[in-house]
């Protein structure tokens, strides 16, 4: 008998990892997060849920909304873990998310968190909006750094400025929506009219805005502050400029999508998202998380950024985007080379 | 009784030959293939067609609204949006067209509105369907929903689903977009007359001249080839940016632009037009040449009225290809087009940018247009070819001229050393630590894992698709052509096939792959099971580059004779036998170089694949797009390199391979 009892354990091990290994779950995740920081998320979240695999499917926040978008009538994804708000309240009105209160969510900021009750959608981080300067090429273009986003129209750093198409990336768009909600709907297209004669391109991504000043191919691209903070990081003669009139920001945050097959492990997933050690992971990167007094101060971000967060209307942002872009792009899309 | 009738037979019965077991299996494999030509080609086309005609509209009537007074008691009269904007004239009739995403706010229908009075509101749709928002919340039901004023200000209406032209109009009536179509015909025209210049000269000194190391010349002209269109996009970022090595030679002026595109273009097409005009300047008939010698006319006069009619034909494809290649590129501009719009960009802003499917399928039917067109003159044109050499033909030698060869010497040199130059900058760029501050070598740019893209999984997903596309593609193209090619009767069924085959080389890459989305992504597609997976990749490069390759098919078993099937048949021997023992063997050089044609290709589309890849299916080229569009240029360059050193390892290999088997298969050529 006693031969017998480490192979009977052995057995039973077995079978445990066996159903175990049934039991896994697999959560298709659509994310706009930054490449280089899935794997730890995963990691985090495995550490205490090893029951639960995570498929990430991730682009570029314009990529991601047009793909669930697409999808509509036929969802792919089950939870969707780091999108601009401003692109889950379109799915939103498309009636494609699954209200859901997290455990805890109470724990959170309120503005971090979607207005209905349950919630369609819980904020994780902000995403800020600001300027990169290369101090190298600025000061071989002669170029003074500017203080404002009113001291960018200076005819000084004309064919020195870059920025991301809105009709492309959320960054832009955030740029554009917040420049409409601080200098109004006249001064807003006023002050984005001066702005162009200045503008050497529009990107397609709102990362290269910064990579592009990092590299020093333009002086100064108006990208976001995470993205020049991980480029100064990596040794590029940056600094980063908060605008002093305030700079719009956008927040990364959670959903689960309606109709999916997997929403006990959805739920699941989104309770793990407002936790106080998910917040901490996205502080890594983000100065700003949903959980109040969280955040760490972030290397190399700017100072007084959280004060110039604007008072962002989301709602005005998501239910006034088709007619904005349209209107960016009959004003600026197309133009003839600048010169 | 007329004499008409009297000298005339009775019409007798037709006389029609019996199907054999043979033919039907023919027929039948040849059903199959057209079929799948239909379904991966002519439905995708006719579901983007159609959702071009599919227009988002505000349809007022649908709605009913009442209106409190300022104690918010309703009077119960119920207010139709459609007849209120009737009265006040709001809004127009091309206000009410929008797109998918559009909204309308209500409020504009009541002046005397204000958020703060204490007048309520009472919305409901009227019928099944209908679909309001308050706020971001989605109303469908045909309850009434009451709101306070400053509520009802956050009403607006969603469109719905109509059909009509009103997406055309609204194209048209966009100068952003409009632009485009301008732009590129105008970087087509220019990058055409450049790159089938410079061809020219390339394959003349290549095929008239005795100038030295031509096959070196020759390899050289092909390395395009092996690299995706927005490479060199990125290799001018690094001559010509703002920071480029060589950015004073372009006085100014910017690279990223027509100029740019333009560059690139010659680059990537210049093997193209090489290969075809090479092949037409290889054969002439010597005796023009001493006819010309013996009547006294210049070498520049033999040039125009013998060389150059020689290779009208040649010149005249080589064009059209070239044009059709840059129209319908759309890597390049996105790389380096900077804020000049082309079509094929314009598609890709339309689709990813903003989600407007509809207006990426508008503006993919005017990019077919240009192609159809390019593509349409060029058969023409090509049907009115006939035989150059006769029998009687002396193929021409070219004597040796120190002078001449010296030039073209230098000229091809000038030719190898711009595009060995725009590959060797890519590769230097991927090695570089931190353009331009940091210039130690280090593969860190190699580490595509911290990147966008999908790291080193998407470039082993590109071999692997490059390798099934090359066998399930050259089987189905190499059967299909050879059903088509040696099956009996049946005019029209194989008529129709060769129109099929045809067609993909007009369909352009953008486009075939937005039909893709319209037709596979569509829940009430048996096929959809296929979206999000490799077989779609396969599947939608394999149709593709079907063309090409069953030309090359149907040149190859064209030089097989017929009598091949008679004697299998007097033989009793069953075709699909005599298919594998006889004309695939000797058939072999032409199958290997589909399956090679077809794997360099699938290595490097980017066009047709980006909006049908998924994250298990992320490829290398489709890495290089998206490394470059977040700023990682120098890894982007990496990724394009090493996909130009496996098409190339490819390439070895299959000459090796061919070298082999034509050794063994193909002996009795040579007797």
């Amino acid at each position: 008998m006693k031969l017998k009892a480490p192979i009977f354990a052995t057995l039973a091990a077995g079978a445990i990892l066996a159903t175990s290994a049934v039991a896994e779950t697999e959560l298709t995740v659509y994310t706009a997060v930054e490449a280089e920081d899935l794997a730890r998320y995963a990691e985090t979240f495995n550490a205490s849920h090893p029951d639960i695999k995570i498929n990430w499917v991730r682009d570029s926040t314009g990529i991601v909304t047009a793909k669930l978008l697409a999808e509509r009538d036929n969802p792919q994804a089950d939870v969707v873990w780091g999108l601009a708000a401003t692109s889950l309240l379109l799915l939103k009105s498309e009636g494609m998310l699954e209200g859901y209160a997290p455990v805890g969510v109470e724990k959170l900021d309120a503005k971090f968190v979607d207005g209905d009750n349950p919630p369609a959608w819980v904020g994780m981080d902000a995403w800020v909006a600001s300027v990169c300067y290369n101090t190298v090429e600025a000061e071989k273009a002669g170029l003074k750094p500017p203080t404002s986003w009113k001291d960018l129209t200076d005819p000084m750093y004309a064919g020195h400025l870059i920025m991301p198409n809105p009709n492309s990336s959320g960054t832009g768009f955030l740029d554009v929506s917040s420049w409409l909600q601080m200098f109004g709907e006249e001064g807003g297209w006023a002050y984005m009219d001066a702005l162009h004669e200045n503008i050497a391109r529009y990107t397609h991504s709102g990362s290269k805005p910064c990579k592009l000043a990092a590299a020093g191919e333009i002086p100064i691209g108006i990208s976001f502050a995470f993205r020049g903070a991980k480029s100064k990081a990596a040794g590029a003669p940056l600094e980063i400029i908060v605008p002093s009139e305030g700079v719009g920001w956008d927040m990364e945050a959670t959903a689960i999508v309606a109709g999916t097959a997997n929403l006990e492990a959805a739920k699941t997933l989104v309770d793990f998202t407002v936790t106080l050690e998910a917040n901490e992971m996205y502080n890594t990167g983000y100065a700003v998380v949903a959980m109040p007094g969280v955040a760490k101060p972030v290397e190399h971000f700017p100072e007084g950024l959280l004060d110039a967060m604007i008072d962002n209307d989301f709602e005005f942002a998501a239910n006034n985007r088709a007619a904005i872009l349209s209107e960016w792009q009959s004003r600026y899309d197309g133009k003839s080379d600048p010169k | 009784m007329s004499d008409a009738t009297l000298n005339t037979l009775p019409e007798g019965p037709n006389i029609k030959g019996k199907l054999s077991r043979d033919d039907i299996i023919m027929r039948a494999g040849m059903g199959v293939i057209a079929l799948y030509l239909v379904v991966t080609m002519v439905f995708p086309l006719y579901a983007m067609l159609s959702k071009s005609f599919s227009t988002y509209q505000f349809d007022l009537a649908t709605y009913e609204l009442q209106v409190s007074d300022e104690e918010g008691n309703f009077s119960g009269e119920i207010l139709n949006p459609l007849n209120l904007n009737a009265t006040l004239g709001i809004y127009g009739d091309d206000d009410m067209i929008t797109g998918s995403d559009g909204r309308l706010p209500l409020t504009k229908l009541f002046p005397d509105f204000s958020f703060r009075s204490t007048v309520k509101y009472k919305i409901r749709n009227k019928v099944e369907g209908g679909r309001f928002l308050v706020g971001s919340t989605l109303h469908t039901e045909l309850d009434w929903l009451e709101l306070d004023s400053n509520t009802f200000r956050r009403a607006q209406i969603r469109p719905v689903k109509a059909t009509g032209f009103g997406n055309f109009i609204n194209y048209f009536s966009t100068p952003a977009l409009f632009n485009s179509i301008k732009n590129s015909l105008f970087i087509a025209v220019i990058s055409t007359i450049v790159t089938v210049s410079l061809a020219f000269w390339f394959a003349y000194a290549l095929n008239r001249s005795c100038m030295r190391f031509k096959g070196f010349f020759r390899l050289v002209a092909m390395a395009p080839i092996l690299v995706p269109s927005l490479l060199p996009g990125i290799a001018l970022v690094y001559l010509f940016g703002n920071q480029g090595m060589i950015k004073e030679l372009l006085f100014g002026a910017s690279i990223y632009g027509p100029i740019g595109i333009v560059i690139g273009s010659v680059f990537f097409t210049f093997p193209h037009a090489f290969l075809i005009i090479s092949t037409a300047l290889a054969i002439s008939d010597a005796r023009l040449y001493e006819a010309a010698v013996s009547l006294r006319a210049s070498p520049w006069r033999t040039f125009w009225t013998v060389t150059i009619p020689g290779a009208r034909y040649g010149l005249i494809s080589a064009a059209f290809v070239v044009f059709n290649l840059v129209i319908t590129d759309f890597g390049l501009p996105k790389v380096i087009g900077g804020q000049f719009n082309v079509l094929a960009v314009d598609i890709y802003k339309q689709v990813i940018g903003q989600q407007n499917f509809e207006m990426g399928a508008v503006v993919s039917v005017v990019l077919v247009i240009p192609a159809i067109l390019a593509f349409g003159i060029d058969r023409m044109v090509q049907s009115k070819q006939v035989a150059l050499l006769s029998a009687r033909s002396v193929p021409y030698q070219p004597t040796p001229s120190a002078k001449m060869d010296g030039i073209f010497l230098a000229y091809c040199t000038g030719v190898a050393l711009f595009v060995l130059g725009m590959l060797a900058v890519c590769q230097f760029a991927a090695l570089i630590k931190f353009w331009p501050y940091d210039l130690n070598l280090s593969l860190n740019n190699y580490q595509f894992d911290k990147m966008d893209g999908g790291g080193w999984a998407s470039y082993f997903n590109s071999i692997k698709l490059g390798l099934i596309t090359a066998v399930v593609g050259t089987s189905i193209v190499f059967f299909g052509a050879y059903l088509v090619e040696k099956s009996n009767g049946f005019r029209i069924g194989r008529a129709l096939f060769q129109m099929f085959a045809m067609l993909p080389m007009a369909i352009p890459g953008m486009v075939l792959g937005l039909a893709y989305i319209f037709f596979f992504n569509n829940p009430a597609n048996p096929l959809n099971a296929v979206y999000g997976t490799m077989a779609i990749l396969v599947i939608c490069t394999v149709t593709h580059f079907y063309t090409v390759s069953h030309l090359t098919a149907v040149t190859a078993l064209k030089q097989m004779d017929r009598e091949f099937e008679s004697v299998s048949a007097s033989l009793k021997q069953p075709t699909l036998k005599l298919f594998g023992r006889v004309t695939v063997p000797v058939c072999l050089p032409s199958i290997l170089d589909i399956s090679i044609y077809l794997f360099v290709n699938a290595m490097t589309t980017v066009s047709a694949v980006v909006f049908l890849y998924s994250p298990k299916t992320t490829l290398a080229s489709i890495a290089v797009l998206n490394m470059d569009d977040a700023g990682d240029v120098a890894p982007a360059a990496a990724m394009g390199m090493m996909i130009f050193y496996t098409n190339a390892a490819a390439r070895i290999i299959h000459l090796i391979a061919s070298r082999g088997i034509l050794k063994r298969t193909q002996a009795w050529r040579t007797q």
